[in-house]
């Protein structure tokens, strides 16, 4: 060989020695007092109400508390920063009492002036944060601000009115109309308390707006230093690699049992399953329908099932013939087999939805919900009642390139839809679109006549199902029926909690008789963990706390 | 070669403006829009109406586009409508992870594929001939994102041996002065996070170098093939010459023109292999930020960055060129 080639083939050498040696170096474990847990992405910002991806919301949850809670695993609101609360006979103040000797992770002590700080903020943001795409759970809420920009909602629109404090440890809340779903809308992370020292010093709300109209936030509130009463704290972020909180050493409630929880991004589900096997990380979410039998298999790891707060649909826009038709409506869910595309595509983690609720949410109706079996015949009897010849054409919409968890693999239920349909007196033709945004443009804006859909929980309040489907007129569904928009406002403005569940109650089977949608599916949502994780609670609504968690190696 | 350099340069700016039109209009034929992919299930008319007046979308396409060059030109690529952060400082962030993938690949298929081809030539007809053929083929046929899950899953998940996510270990807090993290260890005198950063390299590069690696191989072999048989090649054999001066000094620098090309050509391609490679070892890199941004039709990061990767790309061939100048004195002649 040529003393090039030698050359060549030392270095080439060098270079495989220089793997294996790499292979004998026995990679960093977490030591028991950390845990890393894999997210999908970085947070967009650690500041609530600027927010609401999951991402985001997470690591929120673990810094910062909110004036009510949810006891863990459940919709159940109990108490956090506020001790107690009472409701005037008006429905439109809202007293908190609040919890004492509490302190922010900076010192500031929490009072009635820090809850008032905290809503006046958010009332007051300026122009370029009143968009839903920055402040959708202030705008879906409250529904208002102080100062409106160009298109935005102003004072008139707003829910929320004033905040007063009452002594030093109570807030009084003022409200422009009755509405009993803020107060479960109040536990979301969204709305934790952060110190008003904080967002002061580091200039929460500062920023530029450049010559594309936006917001460059030029503070470090939520960059840096997200200051809240939670039970961690931030240490560091850096971006697109790691993002490490420390447990809050002043905390007033039980301390965090781990040191420290390390939240890395990898956004490929395939990457994150592997990261958990191989131990660089011992936990994450979201975890895809074909990955849990691997994870169920696997001596070392485990799943924990997050409860069902979704709801699947097939969607009908009345506005596009013969859906404004309640026979052909019912046709339609007649002859959809919704068990076995439950039993087949959901892993055993899917319940066959009688109603748009799922269970847990209150007003969920335990009787009287009409009931559409899989029967073809009925179908077929029903579109001829209907004056329509079968086989009836309907236009059936399905998204691709996506996976949620009320609809883990879309084109399995459309085929399977489809082929039950097709019995059952329909002539389906099939489009589909890109999830994102492509598929969701149709649909929102009254392209597809019958479509797959879903819908994840916000906060446990039926309002958030009901209220944001079926509460007015909207281009997916097409429909205008003020007997259903009005049940619905009164049911959402109602404060006595016996009433207001009937109130949904009767607005839920009203929704089914009328059938703007065939709900099929509420699903379980899995997150997996190294077995040796303890302690972590799933939730509905996703607001679950690392402070119970607990890792042994 | 001042003036060749010069004229390339100047070349530089009807391809970035032809580019930047082409990427400006190509992202607003797509369909959807940020404000839709930003809001998913829960995006109203109203939210999209308010959202493309505030980012300016609702103006006319000229308007966009004039505001685009005046930002652009300034060195703004403007912010990111998905994570809100300038876009300049994202790129900041991202594009040494991606250099760093690139340059191990890269690294990888030459140290592996010019020896590999040399041999088969001079070895030519032969078993390792044939053997290293089907090797190539095997290389250049097999997807990467397979071959990046496959050896993830033998090296890391099976044996354990190696890391199989990201670019350092969570637990290592090290200064990075340059986001460059092999580089950053050797400075800040931190050796442990520079071998683990190297270690965290590995597999993506055998990945991503793969296809490189066999496409250098068999040019190299082709080129050393045709080169052997030469005039020269035999007139300094006839001279009484050894063999290795006749292979480092004829024949090896001449078949490495072609050579020098197709590694030009190939680290520029990398770009478009390190979209899937990123995404499976979860490196923030350019292309899995680019990836995403197409997905999330996060308009300011899709025009920033493919501008910026272009150059980058029209960089690399520049340098090659100049590099291709310097091994073959007839083309600096002429």
């Amino acid at each position: 060989m040529s003393k090039f080639l030698r050359v060549s083939f030392v270095l080439a050498i060098a270079a495989l020695v220089t793997v294996a040696a790499a292979l004998g170096a026995v990679g960093h474990k977490a030591a028991s007092d950390t845990l890393v847990f894999g997210a999908a992405s970085d947070p967009v910002i650690i500041d609530g109400p600027l927010v609401s991806d999951g991402e985001s919301l997470r690591v929120i949850d673990q810094i910062f508390e909110g004036l009510v809670g949810l006891k863990p695993g459940t919709t159940v609101i109990v108490p956090k920063l506020a001790v107690s609360w009472s409701a005037s006979k008006s429905g439109l103040a809202w007293t908190f009492k609040l919890r004492q000797n509490v302190k922010f992770q900076d010192g500031t002590p929490f009072n009635g002036q820090a809850v008032c700080a905290n809503f006046d903020r958010w009332y007051s943001f300026p122009g370029p944060l009143q968009t839903d795409a920055v402040t959708y759970y202030w705008n879906t809420v409250f529904g208002g601000f102080k100062h409106p920009a160009q298109g935005s909602p102003g004072p008139d629109k707003s829910l929320y009115k004033g905040c007063k404090v009452v002594g030093k440890y109570s807030a009084r809340i003022i409200l422009s109309r009755r509405s009993s779903s803020f107060l479960g809308a109040l536990a979301l992370t969204n709305f934790g308390m952060a110190s008003p020292t904080a967002l002061k010093k580091y200039q929460a709300d500062a920023g530029t707006v450049d010559s594309d109209g936006v917001f460059h936030p030029t503070g470090t509130f939520g960059t840096k230093n997200p200051i809240g009463t939670g039970p961690y704290m931030l240490k560091s972020w850096k971006v697109g690699d790691k993002l490490e909180i420390d447990a809050n050493p002043t905390y007033w409630g039980p301390k965090a049992k781990l040191k420290r929880i390390i939240f890395r991004a990898i956004p490929d589900n395939a990457a994150r399953l592997q990261a958990l096997q191989t131990g660089e990380i011992q936990g994450y979410d979201l975890v895809a329908p074909q990955d849990i039998a691997t994870v169920k298999n696997s001596s070392k790891l485990k799943t924990l099932d997050r409860p069902a707060f979704n709801v699947g649909y097939v969607g009908m826009n009345q506005s596009i013939p013969p859906m404004n038709n309640i026979l052909v409506r019912q046709a339609v869910a007649y002859g959809l087999d919704r068990k076995s595309v439950v039993d087949s595509f959901y892993a055993g983690r899917g319940q066959v939805a009688d109603q748009f609720l799922p269970p847990l949410v209150v007003g969920f109706a335990k009787k009287g919900v009409p009931q559409y079996t899989y029967n073809p015949a009925k179908s077929i009897a029903l579109l001829k009642q209907a004056g329509l010849t079968p086989p009836v054409k309907i236009d059936f919409w399905y998204p691709t390139s996506v996976s949620r968890p009320y609809m883990p693999d879309p084109s399995r239920n459309f085929q399977a839809f489809s082929a039950s349909l097709s019995k059952a007196g329909f002539e389906v033709v099939p489009h589909s679109a890109p999830w994102r945004p492509d598929y969701l443009g149709a649909t929102q804006s009254g392209k597809a006549q019958v479509f797959l859909l879903g819908w994840t929980g916000d906060f446990g309040d039926p309002a958030n199902f009901l209220n944001v489907h079926f509460g007015a007129k909207s281009d997916l569904f097409g429909f205008d029926n003020p007997k259903l928009f009005a049940l619905l406002t009164q049911a959402d403005s109602e404060t006595d909690i016996e009433k207001r569940t009937a109130l949904y109650q009767q607005a839920s089977i009203d929704v089914m008789k009328f059938l703007p949608v065939v709900p099929y599916v509420h699903s379980k949502p899995a997150l997996a963990f190294q077995k040796n994780v303890r302690g972590y609670v799933p939730s509905p609504v996703s607001l679950e706390s690392f402070a119970t968690v607990s890792y042994s190696n | 070669m001042l003036r060749f350099i010069v004229r390339r340069l100047l070349l530089l700016v009807p391809i970035l403006i032809g580019l930047s039109i082409l990427i400006f209009l190509w992202i607003r034929a797509l369909p959807g829009s940020p404000a839709q992919a930003l809001l998913g299930e829960r995006a109203t008319p109203a939210a999209i109406v308010q959202i493309r007046h505030q980012y300016g979308l609702d103006k006319p396409l000229y308007v966009q586009y004039l505001r685009y060059v005046d930002t652009t030109v300034h060195g703004n690529f403007g912010t990111s409508i998905v994570s809100r952060r300038p876009v300049t400082t994202e790129l900041r962030e991202r594009f040494p992870a991606t250099v760093e993938l690139s340059v191990a690949a890269m690294l990888f298929a030459i140290m592996f594929g010019i020896p590999l081809g040399f041999l088969a030539a001079k070895r030519y007809g032969t078993v390792f001939d044939h053997a290293s053929l089907v090797g190539s083929l095997i290389g250049v046929s097999t997807p990467i994102f397979f071959l990046a899950l496959i050896l993830k899953y033998v090296f890391a998940v099976r044996l354990g041996w190696l890391p199989s996510i990201g670019r350092q270990d969570v637990l290592l807090d090290t200064p990075h002065p340059t986001n460059f993290y092999v580089l950053d260890g050797i400075v800040t005198g931190h050796w442990v996070a520079a071998w683990d950063a190297v270690k965290h390299l590995i597999l993506p590069a055998l990945a991503l170098g793969s296809i490189p690696l066999a496409i250098i191989a068999r040019i190299t072999r082709a080129a050393a093939l045709d080169v052997q048989n030469e005039d020269y090649v035999r007139t300094a054999r006839a001279k009484g010459l050894p063999p290795h001066t006749v292979d480092s000094r004829h024949i090896f620098r001449n078949a490495m023109l072609p050579v020098s090309t197709i590694i030009g050509l190939q680290t520029g391609l990398l770009l478009s292999g390190a979209v899937l490679t990123e995404t499976v070892f979860a490196l923030p890199g350019i292309g899995s930020w680019l990836a995403n941004a197409i997905f999330n039709r996060d308009y300011p990061v899709i025009q920033g960055g493919i501008l910026f990767t272009a150059l980058v790309f029209v960089t690399v061939n520049l340098l090659v060129d100049i590099s291709y100048g310097i091994i073959n004195p007839r083309i600096r002649l002429s």
